[in-house]
């Protein structure tokens, strides 16, 4: 491990004053690095992903903004510093959005939910086995390399999202819930306070997969802002995975269904585990928009979020699987007593 | 799940469930660990390995490691050469690839460097500094790549001896009214105890004392001195606690005298400890293997022929063999009998010992063809077992000792429920879940070795039990007080127990799942020599309550020698002898060992006796029934019940012997449903490297596990009746989940693990 220095930051100002603001290397690969609940930064710094030279430790921050889950109606806000697991026992996230609790519960351990937090979670990094592991070639790791997984094992790489340099898929559950529900994000850098969309957040692989997110230099993300209808009550998100628990998701949906009878009026759709990032099915969600939520109507949805996969060797089958978790949670949504 | 299930009341000829004399150390964390043991002075080393799977080393840039701050040396190839012997693939070794030795590359994650540095930190940014050339070469990963060599194992292998066959196959299978001919595949598999690899070695002037996990001190302890080129008397391995092994701390692999090296070269402790990924290539693996299997059958159900070839993958130098065609071979009344067993030889680690090294794989494959002919017969599965169930082996027709299985499967089938099963397959459902119910046989052999104890009983009624035999948490510490104690009619409390250290007196390997028998031999014998001595200076004093009677008729109970209703104090028994304590040396050989068995023990030479020896075949026996529910969409698969029958002879204790059978069968669906070490088919190296990527199952997985012991009584395997069965409960489990699977979906998956790829679409 890289010999590193800590430092710890008493305010959001402190801790954007000490980032790095190298404007020619993306955030990720910059020599100084914020540090949260550290569960996939000290990971990536063991295996030598991650090579830091100085981590800013930013959970003492002061600014109780940061810490608390601010509850309104129709606006969520949710501190960048708040534990996934304070937000999984939440009652009234619970009841109003079960697939934005659901998507936490159903993420890692509930002893990694206590360390995590959520703006580090929406940033956690790709599990790809060939990114993980240094001795391989990789566009993200080493820009330029090659990519190892492209033709080597790829069964839980990206079907969607993906380019000719990078398949990685990003394995975020919450980010699925977030990207359906349209959230926002507030960011602090050291030019001030800005919001963008979470759909705004994450790049698509493209030909720079080592640029992951919109995020500027020694930027900062604070907030999520959620916006819940009362509709999404009839959500859930639906996990499918190699072992009932503590796995990433071979295929995963989040789902939430404005009902009308038996007619769908508005459609949410996050789909995970099959993407290179987090990814909002628009054209499943299209296809079901005042139709009923019948079976043939969920596989025609279906159909249509698959559209443009792109399958390799090992990875063809989370196609079908992706296709048949949609259908599942629609249904099964369908069925709920609100 | 109550206390009383972890604790299952003993029927006959079984032991009461006492609790682990180190259970409460275990989980308080006093229990220490080799890597735990404080040594002062420390330095730490880092393994660095190779990135390619063949091809020469060219060259090792160190100069950027050696300026990390704290890195006091780095041992390559340059050092060693001349220093240490090669490693050697046999009774102890695990492999004869010297990994720093030459510049030879024989596989992925070789050991290429090993940096020493005053931290650990230090030690693995040096280790990751390290840039090595190599002059590459196309590997070859496994089946099916080219530039495999197949040769026959028979041939290539000094162990296994011929490929075992009765009666013409040929004929009979061609005439068979009903025939299967399939294919199965099992993987890669690793064992990843949590407990990760390590060595602590430090010199004490001319003595070399290793701190490792290790399931054989004495065959390591000869290996170490071999390599090092010293008198084994002047090494000692300490392990006192092992935190999992399952067959990979049982041969040594290179590490360990290349650290101890290392310690010599710095003249100071050096502690290595494997990391995660890198065990994956320095350590030893389960063979993957494939199979092909024939069986013919009468109508009526009756096998006629059967046929089993095994395919298996070792690395290019040793011809680690499987082999587990002698176990399958007579396993039914088959008529005819005709196996081959071949090894492919790729660009990998020598593969080893994995939890039933041959039964796993083997049996896997057999209990997947026996369900796929149950279902050609249209017969039920386990009426079809039963059909062919003889209490004699098919190949020369000698006895089974003793054979529960059916017993196993009449239990089994009534906790189960098995009647209610609806053979039609995908007939039973519950919603959106398809429900399918499997079952297989287990069976292992009852191995048997050499092994000596001292025992020490003092006149207050303490008895101290010293052997190095090895504590892989099976709980042999814990036996070997309970049968110490009722040996000697003392209460457990009053027994202590000292292993894992060639200081003790010698003890065979833990594998094979020996350790039970083996260790409880020598404890009976010890028992018995000081029961004779005691009695003897009972009868033969000239006063004394016991002056003048028949030794044969006293006994040793709560501290006292007793015969009906005469008692002695046990210390005045001591008195008539004129001594305060007995110190009992034992050294227990089978009956059919050879005469060199017990000195060649004390040489790190082990020699097992086989189950399939002798007279009599001595096997354990089971019955593993399953549930299995399949999304009928997305075709995840869910285990919500497993019931296993098993008859393992004398069960000394039937709370560990429960547990053993459970973490068999648990295994057994993680080898089903999870477990596969994957390989980039383009450079024979690792992709999954640690356990995010290589599944084990979690709590969530493991629902219903109950274990039935059967009660059998078998006085022809060894003295302590004992069959052993550590390594039973995970043979057989994949075959009767994959044969659930079947019976839910109507597919038939013959390659693990089962995952949803196989089963959507």
């Amino acid at each position: 491990m890289l010999p590193f220095s800590y430092q710890r930051a008493g305010d959001i100002g402190s801790a954007v004053a000490a980032a790095d603001e190298a404007k020619e290397i993306p955030p990720t690969a910059a020599s100084v690095q914020f540090i949260a609940g550290g569960t996939n930064m000290s990971d990536y710094m063991r295996l030598g992903v991650n090579r830091p030279s100085r981590l800013v430790d930013i959970n003492r921050i002061e600014d109780r903004s940061l810490k608390t889950i601010e509850i309104g109606d129709p606006e969520i806000r949710l501190g960048a510093l708040v534990r996934m697991s304070e937000v999984e026992d939440h009652p009234d996230i619970n009841r109003r959005c079960p697939m934005l609790a659901e998507s936490l519960k159903l993420a890692a351990s509930r002893q990694i939910r206590n360390m995590a937090t959520l703006g580090g979670n929406v940033l956690q990094r790709t599990r790809c086995e060939y990114f993980r592991e240094i001795s391989w070639p990789c566009n993200k790791r080493d820009p330029g390399s090659g990519c190892a997984a492209m033709e080597g094992f790829n069964r839980q790489h990206a079907v969607l999202g993906t380019s000719d340099a990078c398949i990685a898929t990003y394995h975020g559950d919450f980010a699925q819930a977030l990207i359906a529900l349209d959230a926002s994000i507030d960011i602090s850098g050291r030019s001030g306070k800005r919001r963008i969309r979470f759909a705004e957040l994450h790049h698509q692989p493209g030909d720079r997969p080592d640029v992951e997110t919109t995020l500027r230099p020694g930027e900062m993300i604070t907030a999520i802002i959620v916006d819940i209808p009362a509709w999404a009550a009839r959500s859930r998100y639906l996990k499918i995975r190699d072992r009932q628990s503590y796995a990433f998701a071979l295929a995963s949906t989040a789902v939430a269904i404005e009902l009308d009878g038996d007619i769908v009026r508005q459609a949410r759709i996050g789909l995970g585990g099959l993407a290179t990032v987090p990814w909002r099915a628009t054209a499943a969600e299209e296809a079901l928009q005042n139709k009923p939520l019948t079976e043939e109507n969920a596989a025609m949805a279906a159909e249509a979020a698959f559209a443009g996969a792109q399958p390799r060797q090992h990875n063809a089958f989370k196609i079908e699987l992706g296709k048949q978790t949609l259908v599942r949670a629609l249904l099964e949504v369908r069925e709920m007593r609100i | 799940m109550t206390m009383n299930e972890a604790a299952p009341p003993a029927k006959q000829n079984m032991g009461d469930p006492l609790r682990r004399v180190d259970g409460r150390l275990k989980v308080t964390g006093k229990a220490s660990y080799p890597a735990d043991i404080p040594v002062s002075n420390l330095a730490h080393g880092m393994l660095v390995t190779s990135g390619v799977a063949r091809g020469r080393l060219k060259s090792l840039h160190l100069d950027a490691a050696r300026a990390v701050p704290g890195v006091i040396d780095i041992i390559t190839h340059e050092t060693i050469r001349g220093e240490l012997l090669a490693p050697e693939f046999g009774s102890s070794g695990s492999t004869s690839i010297g990994p720093l030795h030459d510049t030879k590359i024989w596989h992925d994650g070789q050991i290429i460097a090993l940096v020493l540095a005053e931290t650990v930190e230090a030690a693995r940014e040096g280790a990751m500094r390290v840039v090595a050339e190599y002059d590459e070469e196309k590997p070859s990963t496994s089946f099916g790549s080219q530039g495999t060599e197949t040769v026959a194992a028979a041939e290539a292998s000094k162990q296994f001896e011929e490929d075992v066959k009765a009666g013409d196959f040929n004929t009979a299978f061609a005439a068979a009214e009903v025939k299967i001919d399939a294919e199965y595949e099992m993987p890669t598999q690793h064992h990843n105890p949590i407990e990760l690899f390590s060595t602590t070695a430090y010199w004490q002037g001319e003595e070399l004392i290793v701190h490792e996990p290790s399931q054989n001190v004495y065959g390591w302890k000869a290996e170490i001195a071999r390599q090092l080129k010293m008198e084994p008397d002047r090494v000692r391995v300490v392990s006192p606690y092992i935190g999992g092994a399952f067959g990979s701390k049982g041969p040594i692999t290179p590490r360990t005298a290349i650290v101890a090296f290392a310690a010599r070269r710095l003249g100071r402790p050096v502690r290595c400890v494997v990391t995660r990924p890198q065990a994956f290539t320095t350590q030893t693996y389960r063979a993957e293997t494939r199979h092909h299997l024939q069986i013919g059958a009468t109508r009526e159900g009756k096998i006629t022929a059967f046929k089993h070839e095994g395919w298996e993958v070792t690395s290019r130098p040793d011809p680690y063999v499987v082999g587990g065609t002698k176990t399958t071979g007579l396993m039914y009344d088959y008529g005819s009998v005709l196996t081959k067993v071949f090894l492919v030889k790729a660009d990998r680690p020598t593969p080893s010992y994995m939890r039933s090294p041959p039964e796993t794989p083997y049996v896997y494959a057999l209990e997947n063809a026996m369900d796929e002919m149950a279902v050609a017969l249209n017969m039920d599965p386990i009426e079809f077992r039963r059909v062919n169930d003889a209490m004699r082996e098919p190949i020369d027709g000698r006895p089974f000792s003793s054979r529960s299985l059916m017993e196993c499967y009449d239990e089994a089938a009534r906790e189960f429920g098995w009647s209610k099963r609806n053979p039609a397959i995908g007939s039973m459902r519950d919603g959106d879940w398809l429900i399918g119910m499997g079952c297989a046989t287990a069976i292992y052999p009852t191995n048997i070795a050499p092994c000596a104890v001292r025992i020490t009983l003092t006149d207050d009624g303490r008895a101290r039990i010293q052997t190095a035999s090895h504590e892989i948490g099976t709980g042999i510490r814990t036996i070997a007080a309970q049968l110490a104690a009722e040996e000697l009619g003392l209460d457990i409390s009053a027994v202590e127990v000292e292993m894992g250290d060639t200081r003790l007196p010698p003890a065979p390997v833990a594998g094979g799942s020996n350790t039970t028998a083996s260790v409880s031999s020598a404890i009976i014998k010890a028992c018995g020599e000081i029961r004779q001595k005691l009695f003897h200076a009972a009868v033969t004093s000239n006063d004394g309550p016991l002056a003048g009677l028949d030794p044969a008729s006293i006994a040793l109970r709560e501290g006292k020698l007793v015969t009906g209703k005469v008692t002695q104090d046990l210390k005045d028994a001591f008195k008539l002898m004129g001594a305060g304590v007995i110190e009992q040396y034992s050294e227990f050989r089978p009956d059919a060992a050879s005469a060199q068995a017990v000195s060649n023990l004390y040489k790190g030479k082990m020699e097992l006796v086989s189950g399939d020896k002798g007279e009599k075949v001595k096997y354990a026996f089971g019955a593993e029934l399953v549930e299995v529910r399949v999304h009928r969409r997305t075709r995840e698969v869910r285990v919500p019940r497993i019931v296993g029958a098993f008859g393992a002879g004398r069960i000394m204790n039937t709370r560990t012997a429960r547990s053993q059978l459970m973490g068999g069968m648990i295994w057994g669906i993680s080898s089903a449903l999870h477990e596969a070490t994957e390989f980039d088919q383009r450079s024979a190296r690792v992709v999954n490297r640690d356990l995010q990527d290589y599944l084990v199952p979690v709590n969530a997985d493991i629902q219903e596990v109950k274990v039935i012991l059967v009660s059998e009584t078998d006085n022809d395997v060894n003295p302590a009746g004992v069959k052993g069965l550590g390594e039973l409960g995970n043979v057989g489990t994949a075959a009767a989940i994959a044969s659930a699977v079947s019976h839910a979906t109507g597919k038939r998956i013959r390659k693990l693990p089962i995952r949803i790829d196989g089963l959507i679409g």
